[in-house]
């Protein structure tokens, strides 16, 4: 489970794709990105309502690796906020989708 | 094969000679998105019959070749960009957009498409079907990767997958050569036009991926265990300590087998040039002819060709790597470095390979995907220290500079300077990067996505074609451009004849032109002579050794301490220094300047470079010549 603070936060307001750690899973709400970026990440997979979890990173944390539709796909920080979610409420064990 | 296609300089021949290999009996395409093992399969299909070049007027790669049906009849492959739509964002997807649609001029529209698809990753691939078979060309829908597949628990009924596409569909594991009869089968049926079921509105990237997922489940499509051992590897290679462990002896084991195992290699290289040079020489008559070949032909072309076997191991790693899957790991382990000069991940191991050579270099920068970082790391990977140069540094160095210990025993005054100047290169290079990312290669906010393949074994069969593509475009070069700047400076070098024989190079058409060059060089340090040496070096930067040799009258392989004596007298140590900075920055190289005329399509991107980097090399040289005397 995440924090308790947190996970408050989650239920009311959104968040973005930096603030999962490994291994915690959100959904997608929606890109906050121009037409033509915001479509091609729809093409590899981030679509609202998708499930996306947090796996590995660089050293430092970024880029990250997501686990979206089946691949995995890594975004950089300056990307990766712009992917607004939802918080699921249980927290996946790390590395698992 | 025509030969013109490779250029597309050439427009106008390309564009009539192009099809005559492929227009016998049919024209097929093979698209499919970026990962779903397209090539491995253009591979398996046509073997050796293939050839790269670039589209006509764009920086898009063109692979074409040539499958062999059982009954014997060939078939033209046309292998487009890994695309993820038709709706074209990139000009990856306008060109494969173009040929598809019977859009370009120089391509002939393909009969029939072969869709390559990752079978464990079906619901998203499925996605590109619905724009393909929109078309209403003769598809034949390849589910690649069968073997994953079917070993990770996955499922997928073809029949009624088929049904639902209208067209045929085959499951195939292009890595194991497994399903390639059906291809073939489709290839040699009459191919009818897809009818689809239902098809999506196409520019709806959710109803797409609805429509994909529903075709999937009415095929009974059943995704596949996520790959156990792709998890496993990653823990270890993505690990926050030992990944950029992994990732540093990765890099230093690179390094040094181009540094080291190569060696023995290129030796044995340039002794068989060497013998065999003599041998020619021994064998014909005394003649201008002989001269020509021997010192012009033999030696020119053999500078360059001895590069061949760390091109090849550069390749060999590149290939290994890339197939693994491991590149895109250790790109986005290099990405946070690369993007503080404004590049990405996939820019590091391309310039790492330029401390060996920027033509090869330059050449794998095809795997960065973004043109604007492609075109800036092939615009700065001359900037590296590249072998060629390493002769000529440790030429200058040796005369000018004792080796004094500098660090005690560990370091000494040469392997410092050595050092100073592989630094030099290198912050040249991060420099013009952060310049050029700043300026007229800006990436603007376009997102940085990399996609991580599972890992997989390479196969021997595609790292081999690879190689010998990649030696093919290399020796084509020495072949080519190569032979032709060596013939010509040999001629400089001969002309005019006095009383019928070659005059002393001084006197010569090159001395000439180191002459005039003199007025220009004068405020560096240089005088005639060395004038003389920037010029042949134009070939290969080592290039400058043997003229120099040649000048002052002696054979550099058993006179070095001489060709140094006479250094020593030539230049001052200012001078020296202006020389080595001169070496450090300048593009004498004309293999680089025709791989980059290639690589980015035209002749802006080599020119501006050429000019730039000589900029730089003068005003670097003129600086240095002045402060230090």
């Amino acid at each position: 489970m995440q924090l308790s603070g947190n996970n408050v936060q989650a239920k009311t307001s959104f968040t973005t794709l930096v603030d999962l750690r490994r291994g915690d899973a959100a959904t997608l709400d929606h890109i906050d990105l121009p037409g033509q970026d915001a479509r091609r990440l729809m093409e590899l997979g981030f679509l609202p309502g998708v499930r996306i979890t947090a796996g590995y990173s660089a050293p430092g944390g970024d880029p990250r690796v997501f686990q979206v539709d089946g691949s995995e796909i890594a975004l950089r920080r300056e990307t990766a906020r712009r992917l607004k979610v939802r918080l699921d409420q249980t927290r996946q064990a790390p590395g698992m989708p | 094969m025509s030969e013109c296609s490779d250029c597309h300089g050439c427009g106008a021949a390309s564009v009539v000679e192009f099809p005559s290999p492929l227009a016998s009996p049919k024209i097929v395409a093979l698209a499919g998105p970026p990962n779903s093992g397209k090539t491995t399969l253009f591979n398996r299909l046509t073997g050796l019959r293939q050839k790269v070049a670039n589209f006509p007027g764009v920086t898009v790669e063109q692979h074409t070749g040539i499958a062999e049906l059982p009954d014997g009849r060939a078939v033209g492959i046309i292998d487009l960009p890994g695309i993820y739509s038709l709706s074209p964002q990139s000009e990856d997807e306008q060109v494969a957009h173009d040929v598809l649609t019977g859009g370009r001029a120089d391509t002939p529209q393909p009969e029939a498409i072969l869709l390559v698809l990752d079978s464990t990753n079906l619901s998203r691939h499925l996605m590109l079907a619905a724009p393909i078979l929109g078309l209403g060309v003769p598809t034949l829908i390849i589910l690649n990767m069968a073997d994953d597949l079917r070993n990770r628990g996955g499922h997928v009924d073809i029949n009624q997958l088929s049904a639902q596409l209208g067209a045929p569909v085959a499951l195939v594991s292009a890595r194991q050569g497994e399903g390639l009869d059906e291809v073939f089968e489709f290839l040699a049926s009459a191919m009818p036009a897809p009818a689809p079921k239902e098809l999506p509105v196409l520019h709806d990237v959710p109803k797409c991926r609805e429509w994909a997922g529903r075709v999937g489940s009415r095929a009974s499509y059943r995704a596949p265990v996520p790959p156990k051992w792709t998890r496993r590897l990653d823990s270890v290679f993505l690990h926050p300590v030992a990944g950029p462990l992994v990732f540093a002896v990765v890099v230093v084991a690179v390094f040094q087998t181009i540094f080291t195992a190569a060696v023995p290699l290129m030796d044995g290289l340039r002794w068989l040039f060497e013998v065999s040079g003599k041998w020619v020489a021994a064998t014909l008559p005394d003649s201008i002819f002989r001269s020509l070949l021997v010192e012009g032909v033999w030696s020119g072309v053999g500078s360059v060709v001895v590069f061949l076997p760390q091109v090849l191991f550069l390749f060999l790693f590149i290939g290994i790597l890339e197939d693994s899957g491991y590149l895109a790991r250790a790109a986005l382990i290099a990405d946070r470095t690369m993007a503080r000069v404004g590049l990405q991940g996939k820019s590091f191991i391309p310039l790492l390979s330029a401390y060996a050579c920027a033509v090869p270099a330059i050449l794998s920068t095809r795997t960065i995907e973004n043109k604007r970082d492609r075109f800036a790391t092939i615009l700065i990977a001359p900037f590296m220290t590249c072998s060629a140069r390493l002769p000529v540094y440790t030429l200058i160095i040796a005369a000018f500079l004792p080796n004094r210990p500098v660090l005690g025993p560990f370091l000494g005054a040469r392997a410092a300077a050595l050092l100073g100047l592989y630094l030099l290169g290198f912050l040249a290079a991060v420099a013009t990067a952060r310049v050029l990312k700043s300026s007229i290669l800006k990436s603007g906010h376009t997102p940085f996505l990399l996609e991580m393949p599972s890992y997989r074994w390479p196969t021997m069969r595609s790292i081999g074609l690879r190689l010998f593509d990649r030696a093919k475009v290399f020796l084509r070069r020495a072949g080519t451009v190569i032979l032709l700047v060596t013939v010509v400076l040999w001629i400089m070098a001969h002309l005019p004849p006095v009383n019928g024989k070659a005059p002393a190079i001084a006197d010569s058409l090159a001395g000439t032109v180191g002459r005039t060059l003199e007025p220009v060089i004068k405020p560096l340090g240089f005088n005639w002579k060395i004038g003389i040496g920037l010029v042949t070096s134009l070939a290969a930067r080592e290039t400058i050794i043997g003229t120099l040799g040649a000048i002052y009258g002696m054979d550099p392989a058993s006179h070095q301490l001489g060709l140094q004596k006479a250094l020593q007298h030539d230049l001052t140590p200012g001078g020296a220094v202006a020389l080595l900075v001169f070496f450090a920055f300048a593009m004498q190289c004309i293999s680089t300047i025709a791989v980059v005329r290639r690589e980015t399509g035209g002749w802006k991107w080599p020119i501006l470079q050429f000019t730039y980097m000589g900029v730089l090399a003068y005003g670097g040289a003129f600086l240095a010549a002045h402060l230090i005397r």
